[in-house]
């Protein structure tokens, strides 16, 4: 509460200093030409802020929301051996913000020796997820292919895929992603539909993603679902959370930093923070020089 | 500094990579040839991708395959209304296209109703029920309010079947500083997310092609 108040009266200190400032003719001016600023040199501030904090860390603390706990404890939950479906519905392009996501999720879902089935409901996701299971679960915890986790792969039909996997999973993907017959793999012996599996961890880019599987699964086959997605994508889904047909959310490269730290990983979403607060403090300043520039060229038109 | 060499396969990819990258860049400052050469030979390499994904994980592992191998030959109806799609580029049997596009429709208007009703309407309805006094958890109290008031004052706005005048116009102009906030979080969220691709280009950047940074 104190803290709140002291930001208040903060904030009307600086709102009372900037009125000042606005009377004075040079001041107003200056702010008025900021108008005609070439946009270029803010690309130009943009670079030197993401750039700056990447070569020489700030090191700016990374305190973990309720969202990203929930997260991480509804997969700490998991008992060793549970099946967990791993939904990778995103491509190289949302990289940066859900690439650490799926590593991080894997490496909490090997430690805890679960067996993962992944899949994707999007074209690009395969390599991607095939990429993360390589490198996390087999090379790091030695998981064997078929026998702990399995690489489904990309399949079409968006919402219709969801409804599918419901009635039988072995029966929507009928080959993994190197396609061999799922009948051939011993996990998928133990996969019947998405009742047979815990938890669903989806980490999806838009549509189709987090909310279809909401819409389409989370009811009608009870099933579990934490989500990581793109900022982009967050606002939407906190309704999901606040009806808890979301167990947990993370949001863009933030709620990625957060999960990291809980995992115990500095990944690229943390080393990439420091750029990140950086770039936000320049889009506050420029949102706020902007509106002074604007009330100070309409005071001069008054004039 | 250890620059990537250009000499190894990989090494190659991450400087064409890099290379493309700049060239994005490059429209910053203003458009020009090789911001268009990256640009087109994104748009061609995507389209190419995605063709042959859809073709390898989709079209002849379930449909071309079980047809021709006799496993499932009434895979050849989907097979043959996508082909119909394709009818739209002659003009006198382009109304084939229609069959097709009307299953499509069909099936997914059916889908999305159902999970709209189940997923959305329903739950969401149901999470908006809240006890507006919590006893001993005032924070939640308060919370509950706001959501309610928030909720309450929005739909108002969106009300249209009554003149928006005395006591329905000042809760809707409550429901316009509600969905204001909406909006301000929305974009905080996407200039996140604009921000991460930048920062996710930068230490591809500074990792790989330069050897500058470790991330």
């Amino acid at each position: 509460m104190g803290a709140l108040i002291g930001f208040l009266v903060g904030l009307v200190v600086v709102a009372a200093i900037i009125a000042g400032l606005l009377r004075v003719p040079q001041v107003a001016t200056g702010l008025a030409r900021l108008r005609g600023l070439d946009r270029r040199w803010i690309f130009i501030a943009v670079w030197l802020l993401v750039m700056l904090p990447l070569l020489f860390p700030l090191k700016l603390p990374v305190a973990p929301t309720s969202r990203a706990i929930q997260y991480y404890d509804e997969i700490e939950k998991l008992k060793p051996g549970d099946i967990v479906l791993l939904s990778a519905d995103y491509d190289p392009a949302s990289g940066p913000e859900l690439g650490p996501m799926l590593r991080s999720s894997l490496l909490q879902l090997c430690r805890k020796k679960v067996r993962i089935v992944g899949d994707c409901l999007w074209p690009g996701g395969p390599p991607l997820l095939e990429q993360g299971f390589t490198q996390v679960a087999r090379d790091q915890f030695h998981y064997k292919y078929g026998e702990d986790y399995v690489n489904l792969g990309f399949k079409e039909g968006r919402e219709a895929v969801i409804l599918a996997m419901g009635n039988s999973i072995p029966g929507t993907f009928a080959s993994d992603f190197r396609g061999t017959p799922v009948s051939q793999l011993p996990l998928m012996n133990k996969v019947t539909n998405l009742s047979s599996v815990k938890l669903l961890v989806n980490i999806s880019a838009g549509y189709p993603g987090t909310k279809e599987w909401v819409q389409q699964a989370s009811r009608r086959f009870n099933l579990k679902i934490v989500s990581g997605c793109t900022a982009v994508s967050a606002p939407e889904y906190y309704a999901y959370l606040q009806s808890n047909q979301l167990l947990g959310l993370l949001g863009g490269m933030a709620g990625a930093a957060e999960y990291e730290k809980m995992t115990g990983v500095t990944g690229s979403a943390t080393k990439g923070m420091d750029a990140q607060s950086s770039v936000h403090l320049l889009v506050m300043l420029c949102i706020l020089l902007g509106n002074l520039a604007h009330w100070a060229a309409r005071r001069q038109g008054e004039r | 500094m250890h620059l990537a060499n250009p000499l190894t396969f990989d090494g190659l990819g991450v400087w064409i990579a890099a290379l493309l990258t700049l060239f994005i860049f490059s429209f910053l400052y203003k458009d020009n040839p090789f911001y268009k050469l990256a640009e087109h030979l994104f748009v061609g390499i995507s389209a190419g991708y995605y063709v042959a994904q859809e073709w390898w994980a989709v079209i002849y592992p379930q449909c071309v395959k079980p047809v021709m191998n006799g496993s499932r030959p009434l895979m050849i109806i989907p097979g043959v209304l996508g082909l119909l799609l394709f009818s739209r580029f002659v003009p006198k049997v382009g109304w084939l296209s229609r069959w097709s596009l009307a299953i499509i429709i069909g099936a997914y208007a059916g889908i999305k109703t159902t999970g709209f009703a189940q997923g959305d309407l329903v739950e969401q309805f149901h999470a908006s029920l809240l006890p507006l006094w919590v006893p001993g958890q005032l924070g939640v109290s308060i919370d509950n309010v706001l959501f309610v008031a928030g909720l309450v004052s929005t739909l108002v706005f969106f009300f249209f079947s009554t003149e928006h005048k005395g006591a329905i116009k000042s809760t809707a102009q409550l429901g316009v500083w509600f969905l204001m906030i909406s909006f301000g979080a929305a974009y905080g969220f996407t200039v996140m997310a604009r921000v991460s691709l930048l920062i996710g280009r930068f230490q591809f950047l500074l990792d790989p092609w330069l050897g500058v940074a470790r991330f």
